[in-house]
C-alpha cells in the first residue's frame, strides 16, 4: 500500500487530499470537498496534465515567435520531448489564431494551435 | 481641436473592455489611445493559458485572450491609434498625445477613461545592496523579451518574489532550457496563486524559499551570485543563515503599482493604499468626467477581472456621458480590521447604480472568518468565508438600494473566528 498526499490547485481553498494506492491503482481518495478535487487528485496521482504553451519562429512577420498552445492537456512527462519539438518548428505568417501548428502532437490526439494572429509582412504574389 | 465622445488611454483588457461598453451602451465616437505597436496590452506577452475562464467559460491563453476583445472592438467601429503615447491628461478633459503619423496633437472629450495598467517595482525599489551588474530584470521585462522578442535573458536563474509572473516566469524559462535554481519570499506564504506553486515550482522541483530575502548580489559585468537570507518575522534578514547561487539572472516579481503619472500630473486623488485613484461607484476619480479602471485603478489577480471592471467604468462612462454631471452626497468607503484596501472609495448615496462591485484584499490569510460589511453600527451585509488569502482579491456586490441614503462611512472589515 502506498499513499500520495497533495494539494488540490482547484479553488483558493485547496484541500489537502490524501489517495491510497495498491499496486499502482488507486483504492482510495480522502480529503477531497468536491467533484472536481476528485477527479484531480485521480488523474493527477495516475498520470498529471498539463496545457503546454510556448513559443516557434516565425517569418515574414514583423513578429519573431508565434506563441502556440496545445489544445488540451498532454501528459506532463511529455512536455521535455515536446519542447525539444517546438524548438524545431519554424512557420510563416499569415496566421491565424487557433491555425494547428502541429495536428495530434506527439501522437497524444492534441493538436498544437496558434494562440493569436499574425499579420504577413509582405503579402506574397 | 478634434473633440470625442470618451477617450480610453490604453488598449489592455481594460481599455479594450471599457471601449467596448461605451460602443454598446451607444456612445458613437470613442478612440483607444495606445502607445505600444499593437493592442492587447501585457496579454499579448502572457502566453500561458488560464484567461477567459470566468468572460467566455473557456481557457485561453493570454494573445487569444485578447484577440477576441480587440475582435469585439472593431466590429463596434472603435478607433485605435497603435504607436501612440499621451503625454499629458489636463482638468479640462484634454489629451495630449505624440504619434509618427500626425506629430504632437490634443484632443478634448466628453469623457476620459485611465486603463493605463501597472508597472513592476523594481531593484531599486526593493533595495537590494551590491553592484549594479546585467542580468537584473523584473519578470515581466523577462516575459517580453522571451515570449515576444524571442531571446532567453540568461542560463542559471533565480527569482525574488513568488508573485505570478516570477512563477510563471520559472517554468517558462525551465522549459526553454535555463535552470531555475530556487524562488525567494519575504512572506512566510506564497503570494501566488495555488495552481501556479504546482504547476510552476513543484513540477519542475524548484525550491521556494519562504520567510527569504536577496540580501546581496555579486558580479560587476554580468550577475555571476546572488545571496539569500532568511529573514525574522520584522522582515530583517537573520545573520548566519545566508545561502548562495550561482546564478547569471535573477529575475525581480515583487509587486505591482498602478501607472499613474498621467493622473497625478492633472491632480487626480490618489489612494495611498491601491495607489490608483480614489473612485466612486461609477469609477470617477476626482475629476469629473475621468474614470479609471483595471490594473491601473487597483491590481487584479486575473485579467478577466480587470477586463470586467473596464466594461464596468466604461458603462457608467457612458451613462455620465449621457446624463450628465457629477452626483452630491458622499460618504467614503474604509478599510477595515484585516482589509489592505477597499475600491470604490467614494460613494453618492443620493444616486447610486442599482449595482455596485466592491473589490478587497484581506491583509494576511485568514481561515474561517466573516466579511462585515456596515455603515456605523448598522450592518448591511456579512458574509461567511472558509479561506481567504491576500493574493486573492476579493469582490463583493451590493445593489444600490442596500445602501440608499446611508450617512456614515462604509467600512469593509474582516473578523476572524
Amino acid at each position: 500500500m502506498e499513499t500520495k498526499k497533495l494539494v488540490c490547485v482547484n479553488c483558493p481553498k485547496g484541500c489537502n487530499i490524501t489517495v491510497t494506492l495498491e499496486l499502482g491503482k488507486i483504492v482510495d481518495i480522502q480529503g477531497y470537498t468536491c467533484d472536481k478535487g476528485k477527479k484531480y487528485a485521480a488523474q493527477e496521482t495516475i498520470c498529471p496534465m498539463r496545457v503546454l504553451t510556448s513559443t516557434v519562429k516565425v517569418e515574414n512577420a514583423s513578429l519573431r515567435v508565434l506563441p502556440v498552445i496545445t489544445e488540451a492537456e498532454i501528459p506532463l512527462n511529455l512536455c521535455d520531448q515536446a519542447m525539444e519539438q517546438i524548438r524545431r518548428l519554424n512557420v510563416k505568417a499569415p496566421i491565424t489564431v487557433n491555425d494547428i501548428i502541429v495536428k495530434d502532437f506527439l501522437g497524444t490526439g492534441v493538436n498544437l494551435i496558434a494562440s493569436r494572429s499574425v499579420k504577413a509582412s509582405k503579402i506574397e504574389s | 481641436m478634434k473633440h470625442y465622445q470618451a477617450v480610453v488611454i490604453g488598449a489592455g483588457c481594460a481599455g479594450l473592455g471599457a471601449a467596448i461598453a461605451l460602443k454598446e451602451k451607444g456612445i458613437q465616437d470613442v478612440v483607444i489611445l495606445e502607445k505600444d505597436d499593437e493592442s492587447g496590452g501585457i496579454l499579448n506577452q502572457c502566453i500561458h493559458n488560464g484567461f477567459g475562464l470566468t468572460t467566455f467559460k473557456e481557457q485561453l491563453s493570454g494573445p487569444a485572450f485578447a484577440e477576441r476583445f480587440e475582435d469585439q472592438a472593431e466590429i463596434l467601429g472603435v478607433e485605435l491609434k497603435t504607436g501612440t503615447m499621451v503625454t499629458k491628461l489636463n482638468p479640462d478633459k484634454t489629451v495630449e498625445y505624440v504619434n509618427p503619423q500626425e506629430g504632437y496633437v490634443t484632443i478634448s472629450a466628453n469623457a476620459i477613461i485611465l486603463a493605463v495598467g501597472c508597472y513592476e517595482r523594481s531593484r531599486g525599489a526593493v533595495e537590494i545592496p551590491g553592484e549594479r551588474p546585467a542580468g537584473i530584470y523584473t519578470a515581466g521585462q523577462a516575459q517580453r523579451y522571451l515570449n515576444i522578442d524571442g531571446y532567453m535573458v540568461g542560463k542559471r536563474v533565480f527569482i525574488l518574489g513568488s508573485g505570478d509572473i516570477g512563477l510563471i516566469m520559472a517554468r517558462r524559462m525551465t522549459l526553454e532550457g535555463a535552470k531555475v535554481l530556487g524562488v525567494a519570499e519575504l512572506m512566510p506564504y506564497s503570494n501566488g496563486l495555488p495552481r501556479n506553486m504546482k504547476q510552476c515550482l513543484e513540477d519542475f522541483n524548484i525550491p521556494l524559499y519562504l520567510s527569504h530575502t536577496v540580501t546581496r548580489v555579486y558580479g560587476h559585468d554580468r550577475l555571476n551570485k546572488v545571496e539569500i537570507a532568511e529573514v525574522g518575522a520584522d522582515q530583517k534578514p537573520i545573520a548566519n543563515t545566508e545561502k548562495t547561487f550561482d546564478v547569471d539572472t535573477l529575475l525581480l516579481s515583487v509587486g505591482l503599482i498602478p501607472e499613474n503619472h498621467l493622473g497625478d500630473d492633472a491632480g487626480i486623488v490618489m489612494d495611498p493604499h491601491t495607489r490608483g485613484p480614489i473612485v466612486d461607484e461609477d469609477y470617477m476619480t476626482s475629476i469629473e468626467g475621468v474614470f479609471a479602471a483595471g490594473n491601473g485603478l487597483n491590481v487584479h489577480d486575473l485579467a478577466d477581472f480587470a477586463a470586467h471592471q473596464g466594461g464596468k467604468a466604461g458603462e457608467r462612462a457612458a451613462w455620465y456621458i449621457q446624463n450628465g454631471k457629477r452626483k452630491e452626497t458622499t460618504v467614503h468607503t474604509v478599510a477595515g480590521e484585516n482589509v489592505g484596501y477597499v475600491v470604490p472609495g467614494i460613494l453618492h448615496t443620493a444616486a447610486l447604480p442599482p449595482v455596485i462591485e466592491f473589490y478587497f484584499r484581506v491583509r494576511k490569510p485568514l481561515h474561517a472568518s466573516t466579511i462585515v460589511i456596515r455603515s456605523g453600527e448598522r450592518v448591511i451585509r456579512t458574509i461567511e468565508k472558509d479561506h481567504m488569502i491576500p493574493s486573492e482579491m476579493e469582490n463583493v456586490i451590493l445593489t444600490g438600494k442596500q445602501l440608499d441614503g446611508l450617512s456614515e462611512d462604509l467600512v469593509i472589515e474582516v473578523k476572524e473566528e
